[in-house]
């Protein structure tokens, strides 16, 4: 395997409160090979999204990285300056939303928007910028693109609009791009478009890519690997074949239990297997396995410490004290 | 075949005005012209990508918003020729689970107040019966009594769905409709909810009519499931005959887009070219057939009916066969 691009090691970001600090990430590590689609899945709160912000370091005011490395390309960008991570940004890696809607500015056309940061970071004149802006909506493509760079984010649909973002993602030739839900805005015959497309550039331009989502579907057809996280921490990684044929942790199999399945055979059973309870608050984690209240399996030393993230198999990783021992 | 609802050409179109002198009116038919029942105890699924008009046939049913034309049968009476008070008395029959548990419970109500207003509405016992029920209703949903002094942000997305549902049945209604009940949801939670779905309805025998994107979901609860594209049913079956044997080119691009939870399936899909037009261009013939595959001239010109290709399957293109 080659040197990895990406490699985050032990981050721990904390949002202080009112109440108190609020453990979003909680010491986690993971790396991004070169050319790969790592997939991060979990439910709302388990810290996904603040995992790609603390990357490119656009956390909110009240969000603190407070320990770790991000190593990208023999640097840690936790340390350093604003004046590098802008060069980053954007440049070297760049990230997709969920609403397109909300991340284009609407008194812009999209073309300016996109020549924007060509002139920024590859300091073209507005002209080479808009004519590179017509072959990176072609490369996404969005029809019509010479007259499309002359609209406005409203004249689009949400379809075109995340097109738009894509374009915007692949200008300065990143090496990395963070997608955080890309498709989940969007309708399922849209999606399946996007889902592709980003397929189609990793290979074209070779560059990786952090899919996050918490659609196991969209995990199953575009990802490597896969990450999943609960309560701020990796519960299991492991290939995305794996993942979905051997389940290790009880919160990934819960998960992959919990969606309905479409059956063409015709039978159909009574009832879905849910995970109990609910997702826990950050708060008020219990010591010992955050997922202890909804476990199936659990036993009482899961209430004592936290189980570390062991290997399994070389690939494969899970924290689990049913798989500590054996 | 016995009908609990029946809809009979339901159509809603808005007319969007462009500019302060409104020259060039446009129609936006969101709804236009969909015709369906549903037997007692059954559960109907309308399925179809944003824009397709599923919500808006949803609450015109319920007349939450005004129709345009067509009727519909609840009871062997028609809801859109009733007068307010009429319908006041008929909507204790027909109840709505909504999207969003944020939004559709009041934040300044108490679980007990928010339970408890719909049957002071319609006047039904006195304040300790009242309660009584209220308590009756958050066990049926797997809430504990006690809770109902608190309010709703007190509770999580999953938890305050459970209230919202146990508020449709306040009333013991014969229908509901429920509008994406689960998409806000996380997909841990969403599994609970619909099983207390299917459970509630097999105990009080309630008729739903589901409205979802998901067609998973759709597929798990739904015995039979109608597809609309641009405001029109394009193709209608039970769901296991939808799925196993879809008919209209845009089912089978739909069945085909959603993506399987299994890594060993990479399916060969034909992409849908282009994307879902607006409600308000007319589009001469069959409303799919600028994005349709198999299209032919006659799609161009001549919309197909909606018509029975098998028992119980009906599809509307003309290139539908057996």
């Amino acid at each position: 395997m080659s040197d990895p691009l990406l490699q985050v090691r032990d981050l721990k970001v904390q949002f202080f409160t009112e109440d108190g600090a609020l453990r979003a990430v909680d010491g986690i590590s993971f790396d991004i090979q070169p050319g790969e689609i790592l997939g991060m899945v979990g439910e709302s709160g388990c810290g996904k999204s603040v995992t790609a912000l603390s990357i490119l370091r656009l956390l909110a005011p009240s969000g603190k990285i407070v320990s770790g490395e991000i190593n990208f390309r023999g640097k840690n960008l936790i340390q350093a300056s604003e004046r590098e991570m802008q060069q980053v940004r954007g440049n070297q890696i760049s990230m997709i939303f969920q609403e397109p809607m909300t991340s284009l500015n609407p008194v812009m056309t999209v073309g300016d928007q996109v020549a924007e940061s060509l002139i920024l970071h590859k300091r073209l004149a507005r002209k080479e910028a808009l004519a590179e802006t017509i072959r990176l909506f072609q490369s996404v493509r969005i029809p019509d693109a010479a007259t499309r760079i002359k609209d406005y984010p409203h004249q689009m649909s949400g379809g075109m609009r995340q097109r738009v973002m894509i374009a915007m993602a692949i200008a300065c030739h990143p090496a990395l791009i963070i997608a955080d839900e890309p498709t989940t805005a969007l309708d399922v015959t849209i999606q399946a478009q996007i889902l592709e497309l980003l397929n189609q550039l990793r290979n074209e331009y070779g560059l990786s890519i952090l899919l996050i989502t918490h659609a196991l579907g969209v995990i199953a057809e575009t990802a490597d690997r896969v990450i999943v996280m609960y309560a701020g921490k990796i519960v299991e990684e492991a290939p995305v074949l794996e993942i979905f044929e051997r389940p290790c942790h009880p919160y990934t199999i819960g998960l992959l239990d919990s969606i309905p399945k479409i059956e063409t055979d015709g039978t159909k059973r009574d009832r879905l297997k849910a995970i109990e309870g609910s997702v826990p608050d950050l708060m008020k984690l219990p010591p010992g396995c955050s997922f202890y209240d909804r476990c199936s399996d659990r036993m009482d030393r899961c209430t004592e410490l936290y189980p570390e993230i062991i290997w399994i198999n070389p690939q494969h990783r899970v924290s689990c004290y049913k798989w500590t021992n054996s | 075949m016995d009908k609990l609802l029946e809809v009979k050409n339901l159509t809603k179109h808005y007319s969007a005005s462009r500019g302060v002198f409104a020259q060039n009116r446009q129609i936006v038919k969101a709804v236009d012209g969909i015709s369906f029942s549903i037997a007692p105890g059954e559960a109907l699924g309308l399925v179809g990508e944003s824009g397709c008009g599923k919500t808006t046939a949803g609450r015109c049913i319920l007349r939450l918003i005004e129709t345009t034309a067509g009727e519909v049968w609840f009871d062997d009476r028609n809801l859109l020729a009733l007068d307010k008070y009429q319908l006041r008395m008929m909507r204790r029959h027909m109840q709505m689970i909504f999207q969003d548990p944020y939004a559709s419970l009041n934040p300044r109500m108490t679980v007990s107040r928010i339970l408890e207003e719909p049957l002071v509405i319609h006047r039904t016992g006195n304040k300790n019966q009242r309660l009584d029920r209220v308590a009756q209703l958050l066990n049926m949903v797997g809430l504990d009594a006690s809770l109902m002094k608190r309010f709703p942000h007190e509770f999580s997305g999953g938890q305050r769905q459970r209230i919202g549902i146990a508020r449709a049945l306040a009333l013991d209604p014969k229908l509901i409709v429920a509008d994406e009940p689960v998409s806000a949801l996380d997909v841990s939670v969403q599994a609970q909810i619909v099983n207390l779905l299917k459970e509630l309805q097999q105990k009080l025998k309630l008729t739903f009519l589901f409205i979802a994107h998901d067609l998973s979901v759709v597929q798990h609860f739904c015995d039979r499931i109608a597809v609309m594209y641009l405001g029109k049913i394009v193709e209608l079956a039970s769901s296991q005959e939808l799925f196993k044997n879809p008919l209209h080119p845009y089912t089978k691009v739909l069945l085909a887009s959603i993506p399987v939870a299994d890594p060993k399936i990479k399916k060969k899909r034909e992409n849908l070219k282009g994307e879902i037009a607006s409600t308000s261009r007319t589009i001469s013939g069959c409303h799919f057939h600028p994005r349709c595959s198999i299209a032919i001239d006659r799609c161009k010109n001549e919309e197909p009916p909606l018509r029975e290709i098998t028992p119980g399957h009906f599809a509307a293109c003309h290139l539908a066969e057996l």
